[in-house]
């Protein structure tokens, strides 16, 4: 299942920073974060609850950059 | 500028403010050092936080660590050598911080500028209830209900007219700036803009499923697909930033060490902590990170406000390297509509033989038909032709006034025990009998489009090596349209498998390098649009097969549209291409200049930020492509 996600973030690298720790998640298959249109695509891996994996990857983005939001 | 960016400012102007007035009253030790703290941290905190932040979440490389360790550092050895020079520090912090800013305004600008070059999105539909027009969300209106739309306003979702006459404004769809015709009967497409009349419109689509939503959604979700130079640039931000810290290091400890313990001279400690810290404000590659990005997304806006619909900056990549390009004859090069071209060998006169063969056909909605009915042009009385039989594979016989006549192909006439005479022109020929006597054939062919000839001489010019066309035509007309077009590889009576086949083929002898692109009008080709390097559909306006199947979307059916995505490819790639260069190459030479002592961290932090904002102003050139 793939959920599109509005983000707020400075800089062009830590858009990368976030995808790459969105990537890392648990119950993420694959995830593009497109920093000139402030997109997070996310594609779950089966069976995962979207809601709860959403949050540990805010989580985990917060800690590669701490200026970042998403928009649940 | 946005509340952040506000208070952004407001910091750089005070912080520089500040630091002015400082110069101008002499202050000495620890009040100066505090003074000077005063605009440092108006203008750096946040830098300082996220870089300790960094730090705690073992994220230590990036910006703000290398900003940090760099203008705490030239305190520091201010404070060691009590020179008491700050200003070096602040000012470090004051330009890298100006850079932020102007990246994130000329980011946010472009953001909205491209975003308002495809916004065509409808804001609502007016539906007439009671005799009075109401606005209504476009999501709400369903199926078959009657939309209104006046001079002025956007076709909301896709429909057919049912009153009304206007010309209609393509351009924010197609990039064409001549209008275009609707009346009554007409299906209009969602996105336009209609520009003399009121039109009432039944509606055939959901508004989800309308053309309008559809390449919205394209649009947005396009450049989620990441092109290589895009990934070389975060894999190389990966390396770069420890690589440059080892080096800082190295350059700090390394060439003092040599001087104590080989050359017995002193350490020098301060001038190398100096260069190593400068080396440090000169490295950030923010200049390549936010410039290949920005250029590829300008790059497929400027593609899109041009009608060319790109799906990802990988594919405007690939669009770039295009030296194949492999067509699919009808509906590409050729209109898809058939005309009567030619009249031969006819007994009677020429018009009489067309009113025969239409009369005859009248009842067939054979495409073929269809175009002999349009050629003889005039209304017919249906009463005059009696026992129509269809024979399959053949053609068609009955009765007109009385009289037999036929109308079909070469078999057609055996059937019936007649020798026709073959035709030398190409297409497809109906031959004609009429009272059991020959009389005549009438030749039909499909039209080339106006402009397809020039548009295979501007892919040759935009640097395609092979144009080939794929139809499942006759090779007698396969022949001449390719001759007619300058197409000199044709492959002709391929079943819709055999184009896959050959477009495989074609993929397996080119060499690695050379992409090879396909180009349909989306109707029974998408599986050779997916098959393809690069699938590009055409004509795509209300096809949404089409519109999913293809990489590249042509909004409207002008060939010419092929060699112009190509070009905006190329502008786009060449742009990136230079802002890798330009920004990798000035960084090097800083980098060289401040390991040597040449430079300060003045000249470095101007190279870093001036870097920045030439590769970004460059990065916006991409999204002009109205004179490619």
């Amino acid at each position: 299942m793939k959920k599109t996600y509005k983000i707020d973030v400075d800089c062009a690298n830590c858009a990368n920073k976030m995808e790459e720790a969105a990537k890392k998640t648990a119950g993420v298959k694959s995830a593009v974060v497109n920093f000139m249109t402030l997109k997070m695509v996310v594609e779950f891996e089966e069976g995962a609850e979207p809601a709860a994996v959403m949050q540990q990857v805010l989580k985990n983005c917060k800690k590669v950059e701490d200026d970042c939001e998403i928009f649940l | 500028m946005n509340k952040k960016q506000k208070k952004m400012l407001a910091r750089i102007l005070i912080a520089a403010a500040l630091l002015a007035a400082l110069h101008f009253i002499p202050t000495e030790g620890a009040l100066r050092f505090a003074l000077y703290m005063v605009p440092y941290l108006a203008i750096g905190y946040d830098i300082l936080i996220k870089a300790g932040k960094g730090i705690k979440n073992r994220q230590v490389f990036d910006e703000n660590f290398l900003m940090a360790v760099a203008t705490v550092g030239a305190i520091a050895l201010a404070l060691y050598e009590g020179s008491g020079d700050y200003t070096e520090a602040i000012a470090v912090m004051l330009f890298y911080q100006v850079g932020e800013f102007f990246q994130s305004y000329a980011v946010g600008k472009s953001r909205r500028n491209i975003s308002e070059l495809m916004d065509i999105r409808p804001d609502y539909a007016n539906v007439e209830q009671d005799g009075r027009l109401e606005q209504v969300d476009p999501d709400e209106v369903g199926i078959g209900s009657v939309i209104v739309v006046q001079p002025g306003e956007k076709i909301p979702i896709d429909g057919v007219v049912t009153e009304g006459a206007s010309s209609l404004n393509t351009a924010a769809l197609t990039g064409e700036s001549l209008p275009r015709d609707v009346k009554e009967g007409d299906e209009v497409i969602s996105g336009c803009i209609n520009m003399t009349g009121v039109l009432k419109v039944r509606t055939t689509k959901e508004f989800g499923e309308s053309t309008v939503s559809k390449i919205l959604d394209l649009v947005e979700n396009a450049s989620s697909r990441k092109s290589r130079s895009e990934a070389f640039i975060s894999k190389f931000a990966r390396i770069y930033t420890p690589a440059v810290c080892g080096s800082a290091l190295a350059l700090a400890v390394l060439p003092p060490l040599v001087r104590l313990v080989g050359l017995g001279l002193p350490g020098d400690w301060g001038t190398w902590i100096y260069r190593a810290l400068t080396f440090l404000v000169a490295s950030c590659p923010c200049a390549l990170v936010i410039s290949i990005p920005l250029s590829f997304f300008a790059g497929i806006g400027g593609a899109s406000k041009s009608g060319v619909l790109v799906k990802g900056s990988n594919y405007l990549e690939t669009l770039s390297q295009t030296k194949i390009v492999v067509f699919d004859k009808t509906g590409t090069l050729t209109q898809g509509v058939f005309e009567v071209n030619g009249i031969h060998h006819s007994e009677l006169e020429n018009e009489k033989l067309l009113e025969y063969a239409a009369l005859v056909e009248s009842s067939s909605s054979h495409p073929i038909s269809k175009s002999l009915q349009r050629a003889y042009g005039k209304e017919f009385d249906r009463s005059r032709v009696s026992e129509v039989e269809e024979l399959s594979g053949m053609g068609v016989t009955a009765r007109v006034d009385g009289l037999p006549v036929a109308a079909g192909n070469e078999k057609l006439m055996r059937h019936l025990g007649i020798e026709p005479i073959a035709c030398h022109s190409a297409g497809t020929i109906i031959h004609m009998a009429i009272g059991g006597k020959y009389a005549g054939h009438i030749v039909i062919s499909d039209v080339v489009k106006p402009r397809a000839k020039e548009a295979v001489a501007a892919l040759k010019a935009a640097g395609v090596r092979r144009a080939v066309m794929l139809t499942g035509d006759a090779k007698k007309v396969a022949k001449q349209v390719a001759a007619s077009l300058g197409i000199s590889e044709v492959f002709a009576e391929l079943l819709p498998g055999g184009k896959v086949e050959k477009v495989e083929e074609l993929l397996k002898t080119k060499p690695e390098k050379a992409k090879l692109a396909f180009v349909g009008d989306g109707i029974n080709d998408a599986p050779v649009l997916s098959r393809a390097d690069i699938g590009i559909a055409m004509g795509a306006m209300g096809s949404d097969a089409a519109i999913e199947a293809a990489d590249v979307v042509l909004m409207d059916d002008d060939p010419m549209k092929i060699s112009k995505a190509i070009q905006i490819s190329k502008k786009c790639l060449r742009i990136v291409y230079e802002n890798i260069v330009f920004a990798i190459g000035i960084k090097l030479a800083c980098l060289v200049l401040v390991a040597l002592g040449l430079a300060d961290m003045w000249l470095a932090i101007f190279a870093d930020v001036g870097v920045m904002i030439l590769a970004v102003l460059n990065a916006i050139r991409a999204l002009f492509v109205k004179k490619l």
